[in-house]
This record gives structure tokens, sequence and C-alpha cells, in this order.
């Protein structure tokens, strides 16, 4: 399989009344406030959210590191804690790429593999296609950016519905910045492995979007984040990034960063 | 398999030296605003070549089958190409190594008693080394290609598959000029640079006893050699002197004439966003009775060189399908940072990732394919669509295979095992794939979070650490839900 961005020529279904919400392992550690917020913003729109407990990690990152078996073991342990016929709604685009993509060639031997991957949807994906979501903008005027992670723009074309979802903001300027779809060098066990040449890129993604003078920017993958968030901090730069479904649905409510629970902006690294 | 040595190539050396290559190169910013400036160039140029991103779909698509239907039938193309080529009156070699290679066109041209040769831009001979080889045995020869002729002056080689020099900018082209030619007349102007370095080349190809080009197409149904360039120093070579000795990968074979065109649209416009090259050169024979000019004997060699270990395996033989355009080292990011010369492989960036591991052996190039961030902007812009992030992850997978196991897909595979890792992984995937145990260690996490390090290897060399939340996800839907239940 190649993974490309073939999302639009996907059939999407009709607003279910319930759906799954798959965490990912790092909101799950680091950023568990923005899993709530997806939680908030779904709830808000009439959807049961079913978060099943015995979900860990996609993964990706054994499965990018070569170490396929191990990746197999669990993802399969991941698909058998979605039975039910419903949405799987995944708050990363990254995440999502593997599992609605790669989960095909890793898990090929298992019949029902294809039948979970047609149910996974990324997050934006999911307020844009299916729920069809119009946010109303309650929050003051301000400009962000958009960040997206490559996996999700050239897997999940999380660039269209993220943009989508913020040119919606009555009271937001949406700032394309410099090199806007160049990689913020995160890549996993890349940026350990590679750490200079991880550092060089993020160096620069993180200058851009200092010059794009935004109050904020947004994205729909805390990988990226916490890696150009931990730039941002060392580099003792205010800019910081958020989770497009924390700040939708501050948006909506009419609370800014500042005022909402949770992780304040410097915490949210 | 007949394994590729590594006394055979001086790359092998140089990939080992990877990570070395890159901090110097990192560190040189003369050299980043060098690479990132043409990039950004190279990058508008491509995006202005196609009308609509339908068209270029339709022509990936194309150009993809086209390149797969070839590759199914390789060997039998290559057979028909031989017949076709030697009826034609071109001579075939066979060369399984670079070494064999070398030797074939060194004993070509000592049985000329040539001494001087003048070669087209070909990115096999530099695969072979084949300057340094003929050095060696006496046998001047010049690069014609402006890009190619620059990198020979600096005793460099080629930091891009397209344009060998773009690592220089024009002042120190002018300073190159400067230091190495006689008479030299100092300018930063890029035509009047390019004017000098043409007078000086022309005069030696009117001198030259032999020509060396590579070739981008070779055509099996008709026999025919297809050269693309834009100096017209290619149509020179392969044409003024009585030898002209033509290099190229196994893979260059096409079935049909027909398959030329879409492939060569693609190519140029992939690679500097041209609609078609300034020249195009199609040799089908020697000189003819009666013409008044090209070469008495036309020779080919077809190179091996780890080509026939890639085709062995169905995924790993889509890297055979790709035409060298450069487009994916363009739109790179890591190339971009890092430059050319730092992977130490004659092809560098994503493709060079992918196909130096057949050429040089896994365990010289274990490096490569982690240097990536898995970004696709390659793989989205290859025109015959060779899925090179996926192709980057199965050779991940082969380089940490358990050593030997069978069967061997490639030499040098297990190298980039280490058994701690290996271990790790182990232990990640049993914690990962049971709930209980998943859970129980986000508990220890969480509470002994204070233990969390404040400086992590590489990551905090330029990034603030990042905090664990004091309570997951996890636990804090399940607080919800009890909170629910009660209320
Ligand atoms: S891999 Fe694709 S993009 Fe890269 S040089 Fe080859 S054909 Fe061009």
């Amino acid at each position: 399989m190649q993974p490309v961005n073939t999302q639009h020529l996907r059939n999407y279904p009709k607003k279910p009344t319930q759906v799954y919400l798959f965490g990912t392992c790092i909101v799950d550690s680091f950023f568990p406030d923005s899993g709530m917020d997806a939680i908030e913003l779904l709830e808000r729109e009439g959807i049961e959210v079913i978060y099943p407990q015995g979900q860990s990690c996609c993964g990706q990152p054994a499965y990018n590191s070569g170490y396929k078996e191990e990746a197999k073991a669990v993802a399969m342990a991941q698909v058998k804690q979605f039975p039910l016929d419903i949405p799987v709604v995944v708050i990363s685009g990254s995440c999502g790429g593997m599992m609605r993509h790669h989960y095909l060639d890793l898990l090929s031997d298992d019949p029902a593999i294809n039948n979970f991957c047609q149910r996974v949807f990324e997050f934006t994906e999911f307020l844009v296609h299916v729920l069809r979501l119009k946010p109303i903008d309650q929050g003051e005027k301000e400009r962000v950016a958009l960040h997206t992670s490559c996996a999700a723009r050239r897997e999940m074309g999380v660039h269209i519905t993220g943009n989508k979802l913020i040119s919606q903001l009555a009271n937001v300027d949406l700032v394309l910045h410099d090199y806007e779809s160049e990689c913020c060098g995160f890549g996993g066990t890349f940026a350990v492995k590679h750490a200079d040449i991880s550092a060089a890129m993020v160096a620069d993604k993180s200058k851009h979007l200092v010059a794009s003078d935004v109050v904020r920017y947004v994205s729909a993958d805390h990988g990226c984040m916490m890696n150009i968030n931990g730039a941002l901090d060392y580099q003792k730069e205010s800019l910081r990034g958020e989770h497009i479904a924390s700040y939708l649905l501050n948006r909506i409510k009419g609370q800014s960063k500042a005022q909402s629970k949770g992780q304040s902006a410097k915490e949210a690294l | 398999m007949k394994h590729v040595h590594e006394e055979e190539s001086k790359y092998a050396a140089s990939a080992k030296d990877f990570r070395k290559n890159v901090t110097r190169d990192l560190a040189n910013e003369e050299l980043r605003a060098n690479f990132r400036g043409a990039m950004d160039y190279l990058m508008d140029k491509r995006k202005s070549a196609f009308s609509s991103a339908d068209e270029l779909e339709v022509l990936r698509e194309q150009c993809k089958l086209i390149k797969q239907r070839c590759l199914a039938k390789l060997p039998h193309l290559l057979e028909q190409l031989e017949d076709k080529l030697e009826h034609n009156g071109i001579k075939v070699h066979w060369a399984e190594t670079v070494t064999e290679a070398n030797e074939i066109i060194a004993q070509l041209i000592a049985e000329k008693k040539a001494k001087t040769v003048v070669k087209g831009k070909s990115m096999v001979s530099e695969e072979t080394a084949l300057n340094d080889y003929l050095e060696a045995r006496d046998v001047e020869c010049l690069e014609s290609d402006m890009g190619e002729y620059i990198v020979q002056l600096a005793k460099q080689h080629p930091s891009h598959i397209i344009m060998p020099a773009i690592h220089q900018n024009k002042q120190q082209v002018a300073q190159l000029f400067a230091d190495n030619i006689d008479g030299f007349e100092y300018s930063t102007d890029v035509d009047t640079l390019i004017q000098q370095g043409r007078t000086i080349l022309r005069d030696k190809f009117c001198q030259a006893d032999v020509g060396i080009s590579g070739v981008n197409f070779a055509v099996a149904e008709t026999g025919t050699l297809c050269l693309v360039e834009n100096e017209g120093n290619g149509r020179m070579c392969t044409t003024i002197p009585d030898l002209h000795i033509a290099i190229t990968g196994i893979e260059k074979v096409v079935e049909h004439l027909a398959d030329v065109p879409p492939l060569l649209s693609l190519l140029t416009r992939s690679a500097t966003g041209q609609a078609i090259s300034t020249y195009f050169n199609m040799i089908s024979s020697p000189r003819k009775q009666g013409e008044k000019d090209g070469p008495k004997e036309v020779h080919l060699v077809l190179l091996d060189n780890g080509r026939s270990q890639a085709f062995a395996d169905e995924e790993l033989r889509q890297t055979l399908q790709c035409i060298r355009c450069g487009a994916c080292m363009n739109h790179c990011p890591v190339y971009t940072r890092i430059g050319g010369h730092a992977y130490g492989t004659v092809y560098p960036g994503p493709i060079g990732k992918i196909i130096s591991p057949h050429m040089l052996g896994l365990d010289a190039t274990t490096n490569l394919p982690t240097a990536s961030t898995l970004c696709g902007a390659c793989g989205e812009v290859c025109p015959v669509k060779i899925p090179i992030p996926k192709i980057l992850l199965r050779l991940r997978e082969e380089s940490v295979k358990p050593n030997r196991e069978q069967p061997q897909v490639m030499q040098g595979q297990g190298a980039g095992r280490s058994a701690v890792e290996a271990i790790i992984w182990k232990i990640w995937a049993q914690v990962h794939k049971s709930p209980t145990l998943y859970a129980l260690s986000m508990w220890c996490l969480t509470r002994c979070r204070f233990l969390m390090p404040k400086k992590l290897a590489g990551w905090t060399s330029v990034r603030t650490a990042p905090k664990l939340a004091a309570t997951t996800l996890h636990q804090q839907i399940k607080a919800k839900q009890a909170k629910q239940g009660r209320g």
C-alpha cells in the first residue's frame, strides 16, 4: 500500500449516536486534557463517547523502528478493544494514518481488519465530514497558525479539514506561515537517533511560526507539538501550540486558553 | 548473491561516516544557505511545470505502470536490448560489479591507445568512480557538463544527481575558476562564468579520443540509447570522438519507443520544471557509411552493482523504477538541511537512502534508512510513484532483523540490530498489548513522574523535556465516569 491521501474518496457515514475514542499513548501520558476536551466537544454534539480502558498505543513506534512483529502484537491488541461497528475517532493524524492505512499491511492476515480500518477517522476529519460541525465562535479576535503533521497531511488530509474548521471561526484569522507544509523534524525515534538533523529542522519550524506573528498555533498532533513547543520553550519564546480539540472547544465556549481549565499554555508542552 | 566488496567502493567508507559528515555539514552556514536557496528554486520550478494536479497524477500513474511493466520483463528486455543493439552495431558489455565495469572501459580505451576522455554527465560512472580508476592508468578524464566540471576542479563529487555543483554558490565557483584556470577574467556573473568554462571545454572536445556518456532510457524494441541533457556537451561527447562508450544501470531499459515520451516529459518537468530538455539524443548506431560525423565505434556497459538484489524482492524492486529526476531530494527536508555530501554515497537524498544499501550493503549504510522522519514529501513528488517511505520502513526492518535470518534479502541485513534495543521493544510490546500491564506501568509512571530526567539525550539539546501528566487520560475518564455514576 502506498500511503497517499485518498480521504476525499471516502464514503462517510451518517452522524452516529456513539463513537469510540482512541486517545493515543502520547495524549494519555502527557496531554490528557486534550483527550478530555475532544470528548467534551463530541458530547456537546450529542454523541456518546466510548473510551475502552484496554487501549494503549497504535504500535507506530515499533513499526517505524523496523520491529514489525512487536508492532503487530500491539496493533492486534488495539483492534480487539474496538469490537462494535461504530466509528473509531483518533485524536492524532499520525496514529490515525497508522490505524487506517498501515494496519491493512501489518494485520493483513486478519479478515476483519478491513472493516476496522474503514471505521477509523482522524478527529478533524470526523468533525468535518461526519458531524459536519459548524463551530460558533465566541472567542476574541486573534491570529493563529495551523501546523499539520506530515502523516496527518499526506495520509489523512488534515491540512484540509483542520483548515476548514479554523476558517469557520468568525473571529480567527488563520495565518499561513512560511514553509507551512515542511516537516517539523519530530519523526518519533528520529528526533533521538538523529538529534542534530531534527534540531536543525525544529529550529526552522519554530522560527517560521514565530515570524508569522500569531498568538498561538494549532495542531491535530501532539507528537509535533511536543517537539515544537519544547523548542519554543527552550528558546524562551512565548508562542505555544494547542491541540485543535481544545482550541475549538475553547472558541465555542468563549474561553481563551488562559481562562480555560486544565493545562496552562506553558504547561502544555 | 555476489557480494559487493567494500574495497571496491570509496563510498562505503564515507557512508559509514554519515553521522560525522552530518555534524560537519550542519555547522556550515553557507552550505546550508546554498541548499535551501537552490531547493526552493527547484521546488518552485517543478510546481509551475504542471498545469493541474490531475494532469500530474494521471502522468505519474502512467509512468509508474510503464516502469513496473518494464521491470516485470527485465531479464527478457535486457536480452532483447542486447540483440537489437548488436544488430545496430553497438557492442554490449555486462558488468556485475563496479570494478568489472571499470575494467571493461579501461580495456576499450587501452585497445585504442587513447589518452584523453571527455565525459558527459553520468551518475553511473560516479558509482564506479571511473575518473579515479582511469587517472590511475594515465588516462585524462575531463568532465564536460558544467556542474561536473566544477565538481572535478574542486576535487569533489556531485552533491545532487541533476545539479552536481548545487552546493556551491557563484562566488565560490568564481573563486574556484580564478584558482584553477589560467587567464580567467574574474566575474561572479553566472553567464560569464559558464561562457569561460565552455570555451575551455570546447577545445577539449576536439582533442579527445574517447567520449563517455550515461543513458537515460535504453529502448529494447529498437536498440536506441536516449540521452537527456541541457548543454549540448552530451551530444559532443557522443559524436566527436571516434570511440563512444555509454554506461548505465540495468534498470534503465524500457520496452517500447512509445514508453519514452511520457517518461521524458515527467523527467524534465520533475527535475528542473522544463517542458523538455534543450537536447534529447537518440543514439542507434555508430557512424554509417556516407555519414559525416558520429563515432566509429559505440559500446554500452550495463552495470548491475546490487540492482539484481533489489530486483529479487517485489517490494524493494520498486526502487528500480527511479528515473533519476532528483525531485525527491529537492523536496526532502533532511537533504535540504544536510546537503548531498553528508550522505557519503553517490546518490544522496531519499533515492540514495533506498538504493545505496543495495550497492554498498546495509552494513555500510545502516544510518541512512533511519535518517528520515518519514514525512512522505519524497513519495508525494516521485514521478514514478516509488513508495520511498514504505521502502525506508522495509530497510529498517531488514536492518534490525536477527542476524542472518533466512531468507537473506540483502547484503548486510541485521547490521543495525542491537540486542538491547531488541529487548526494549520486546518489553514494550508486552506492556502495550496487555491492558493490565499498561495500566500498571502508567500508574507507576505518573506516580514517579518527579523522577523523569530533565535531560533526555539529544532531545534536550534544543528543547525542554515534556512533563508527564499527574493523571492519565485513562484515569481521568475513569474518574469522570465514577462521578457521573454517583451523580
Ligand atoms: S526516486 Fe523518484 S523522485 Fe527520486 S530521483 Fe528517482 S524518480 Fe526522481
